[in-house]
């Protein structure tokens, strides 16, 4: 795969979706399928995007598109690489999944896929709960954030999914957001350079979910990054490199009231909640400033 | 039809004895099916293996209950199975035993499998092969031919050492 | 060519000649052999396969599911639990069509853990749209694996094939086996629906009330075309290599007054037991049903029927019985016996005939007639 450094104009994402006002998952997958190009299948197990695609017999999706059950898409992905790889094709890969599908219900297969250097790139959007289905919590919802099985704010940290990914030791894996789709782009272009399984965790602000207005969607994702809540990063074959904005935040980061105060999960959350998110963020970046000191 | 039941201990080649038997009387233009009975699979737990020899297919999968000769090559399995249960009044026992040994009623043959497998140097993660040579001794008895055991063991081993056991075997078998 | 193997190595054997292109599979007994031995194949480059050691049997599925629409031959195999934890992805490779072939060797399902052999695990997948048959014998093991390939691959039937081999009495037993050249008898796979990125399609998409249930009459419609494509194919498969197989396999049945319905190794063994009731002046014949979906018309006009079920469907009776019934719309005698491996021998067999009572239910060791 070449890289390229201009944003391609054409769309792989055609009109009748039937993604909510403000979605960062349709906006994501534009940038997703400009970078990967048309010699892509996307496999999407239940999530957001299942519905997103539209209702039979239309498509909004100009990539074919596997759905699968809501476990099976990083297997589903393993044995389509694999096949694809033993027909001598060099069809992109792509599993473009939830946090449900991810964190929880995904993730043996995930770590099996990975376990095994499939050759594929594995996306999550995480939106931070289970989306499709009304918004229950997930193993990637963060403390102190209601949702309708934490109704008075979830008392367990999120799942750090990036260290479990990293564990595997992938030749690439990299975390972005839709508020950057610029970096979104780089990122997956980028992954798709290497052979085996790659991660790319993009953070979907969700309007719905986060109860926040539809049109401040890009908003919500900066914030997260300004207030170190979430960081812009790439490994390379383990060696870790923040990114600008990250590294920006990381001298000069917004008050995290700043990031919870416009989002209505985050309601009526208490200051000691509060205090140990900003304690777990202090904790993450020094952990990261420290590994990517490291020689 | 011919039924032969096995005694031995996991890890004995028991089940192997089993299919290189069945696979001389398929060389000996007979119908043959061999089985082990499993549990869970452990070293040193008694095994049963089950073989039947018959001029017709055979259509018989349930256990062997009155065999016509029973093979024992541990003989420490008897102290907790009754490996005569079952088998024909007048029937054959060939069991692996340096001295000889009698049981009333049957027709009672002994063969020094191990030391014959220590004397060839047959022996794999410290245990004597037991499989190979018990052959030889049942070709002896002529429950199959010889030289269908010899194709039998050369078809499953490139060791030589297996059929020059084998041969000791159908010397030394007491009848 | 002659040789002696195993029913797991004669399906193992079968998939050397068929050569699909992915092999995902776990490992659970009884049917660890037949993975180990492809894996060997593989790695010895017998077999030009390539083969995922995935995570599970629900990843197993999963990765066929995911291989086979990009057009290729896929293959795996399992046992009771293994089989139930891919039940969510059985449903997915039928309602998909694809042509999967799936080798099942029967065992009881837990809890308490019960490796022996038992129909309870396939027949609990009979509802999903997989065509599914049930051998008896190694070389049938070995034959029926090659077919299940050309049948499921038709074009008039694109669903997956489960072939099943009872745990241990027959996946662990050793018996001659027969290996073929197949030559063009296995076709190469056309799959119309394969993924092409010439030609982006969504597949199995949000499909709403006004829709979706003609794609379900689509399954229905070609397991009944199945039946024929099976015929056919039976019949081609015993020109080419001289064994013949039908939906059944019929000992002296044409003049019986009983017949003994049943379906894997008890049906062989079955064979046995007409020959002694024969003797005895009793004219019974054996029925070994084959195929269970798509379930055949049974030729039991004017006979007794003793069936004996391998499995049970709690609440409701033998699964083998209620259909029998369902189709001749007769009482038959219902045998529950050979659960979780419990030993049936020819002698238990020919007794089921000698103490019939039409329209009761028994459970062979529990004594109870129903």
């Amino acid at each position: 795969m070449d890289i390229i450094a201009e944003i391609p104009k054409e769309e792989y994402v055609k009109k009748c979706t039937s993604a909510c006002a403000g979605c960062s998952s349709s906006l994501n997958l534009r940038y997703v399928l400009k970078a990967a190009g048309p010699d892509t299948v996307l496999v999407v197990p239940a999530c957001c995007t299942s519905v997103i695609q539209g209702i039979y017999p239309n498509t909004a999706m100009n990539v074919p598109v596997y759905n699968v059950a809501f476990a099976a898409a990083a297997a589903c992905a393993s044995g389509m690489s694999n096949a694809f790889r033993q027909a001598g094709k060099k069809t992109n890969v792509i599993v473009y999944a939830g946090d449900g599908g991810t964190l929880d219900i995904g993730i043996q297969a995930m770590s099996g896929a990975f376990e095994r250097g499939t050759d594929f790139l594995y996306i999550c959007y995480d939106n931070e709960a289970y989306g499709n289905t009304g918004m229950q919590r997930s193993g990637g919802t963060p403390m102190g954030a209601r949702t309708t099985t934490t109704p008075t704010g979830k008392t367990d940290a999120k799942k750090d999914i990036d260290a479990i990914i990293a564990a595997h030791d992938p030749p690439y894996m990299a975390t972005t957001c839709s508020a950057y789709p610029q970096d979104v782009f780089k990122k997956v272009q980028k992954a798709l350079t290497f052979r085996g399984p790659t991660f790319i965790h993009i953070l979907a602000p969700c309007p719905p979910g986060w109860r926040y207005p539809t049109e401040k969607t890009i908003e919500m994702g900066k914030l997260a990054v300004k207030s170190g809540m979430w960081v812009l990063y790439e490994r390379e074959y383990g060696k870790l490199t923040i990114n600008a904005p990250s590294k920006a935040a990381m001298k000069k980061p917004i008050p995290l009231e700043e990031y919870l105060a416009p989002q209505g999960r985050f309601k009526g959350i208490d200051a000691k909640t509060v205090e140990i998110l900003k304690q777990r963020i202090q904790k993450n970046l020094q952990r990261l400033a420290a590994e990517e000191a490291a020689p | 039809m011919f039924e032969i039941r096995i005694h031995s201990r996991g890890g004995q080649g028991g089940v192997t004895a089993a299919r290189l038997l069945a696979m001389a009387a398929l060389h000996d233009g007979k119908y043959a099916t061999a089985c082990p009975f499993y549990g869970a699979e452990r070293r040193g737990a008694p095994v049963v293996s089950f073989v039947r020899i018959d001029d017709h297919p055979i259509k018989v999968y349930s256990q062997i209950r009155d065999p016509d000769l029973v093979v024992v090559l541990d003989a420490s399995v008897m102290d907790t199975i009754d490996v005569l249960n079952g088998l024909k009044k007048g029937g054959n026992v060939l069991i692996n035993s340096a001295h000889k040994q009698e049981f009333a009623g049957f027709v009672t043959r002994n063969v020094d499998l191990t030391g014959i497998a220590l004397r060839e140097n047959l022996v794999v993660a410290g245990s004597p092969i037991l499989n190979t040579p018990v052959l030889g001794a049942l070709a002896k008895m002529g429950i199959c031919s010889a030289g269908s055991v010899k194709k039998a063991i050369r078809e499953m081993f490139s060791d030589e050492r297996n059929v020059k056991a084998a041969e000791a075997a159908y010397k030394e078998l007491i009848a | 060519m002659k040789k002696i193997a195993t029913g797991n190595k004669a399906v193992a054997e079968a998939i050397k000649q068929a050569n699909p292109a992915v092999v995902a599979a776990y490992p659970i007994t009884p049917q660890t052999e037949i993975v180990e031995t492809i894996a060997d194949y593989v790695t010895s480059g017998q077999l030009a396969s390539r083969y995922i050691p995935v995570e599970s049997e629900h990843s197993a599925m999963a990765a066929c599911i995911g291989a086979s629409v990009t057009g290729v031959r896929t293959f795996t195999a399992t046992s009771s639990h293994g089989l139930l934890y891919m039940h969510e992805m059985t449903n997915w490779a039928a309602g998909a069509r694809l042509p999967i072939v799936m080798a099942n060797v029967n065992r009881a399902l837990g809890p308490g853990w019960n490796i022996w052999a038992e129909h309870t695990d396939a027949l609990q997948e009979r509802d999903t749209g997989w065509l599914q048959v049930y051998v008896a014998t190694v070389q049938e093991a070995y034959d029926a694996t090659l077919m299940a390939f050309v049948i499921a691959e038709h074009n008039d039937v694109l669903l997956p094939v489960m072939v099943n081999l009872d745990g241990f009495s027959l996946s662990h037993i050793m018996q001659p086996l027969d290996t073929v050249e197949p030559g063009d008898f296995i076709p190469p796979l056309h799959l119309p629906h394969a993924i092409d990125p010439k030609n982006p399609t969504s597949y199995g998409g949000l499909t709403g009330p006004n829709d979706y249930f003609r794609f379900r009459w689509d399954i229905e419609r070609s397991m009944r075309d199945s039946v024929k494509v099976i015929d056919a194919t039976q019949k081609e498969f015993a020109k080419r290599f001289g064994r013949s197989y039908g939906f059944t396999d019929d000992y002296r049945c044409e003049d019986a007054d009983v017949v003994l319905v049943s379906m894997g190794t008890f049906g062989k063994e079955a064979e046995v037991a007409i020959d002694i009731l024969r003797k005895e002046g009793i004219k019974a014949g054996s029925m070994r049903l084959r195929w269970f979906r798509p379930f055949p018309h049974l030729d039991l006009a004017g006979k007794e029927i003793v069936v004996v079920d391998r499995d049970y469907s709690f609440g409701s009776g033998g699964i083998l019985a209620h259909e029998i019934k369902a189709q001749t719309k007769k009482d038959v005698y219902s045998v529950i016996a050979g659960i979780g491996g419990q030993e049936v021998t020819y002698d238990d067999l020919a007794d089921f005939v000698r103490k019939r009572r039409m329209g009761t239910e028994f459970w062979f060791g529990v004594n109870t007639n129903v």
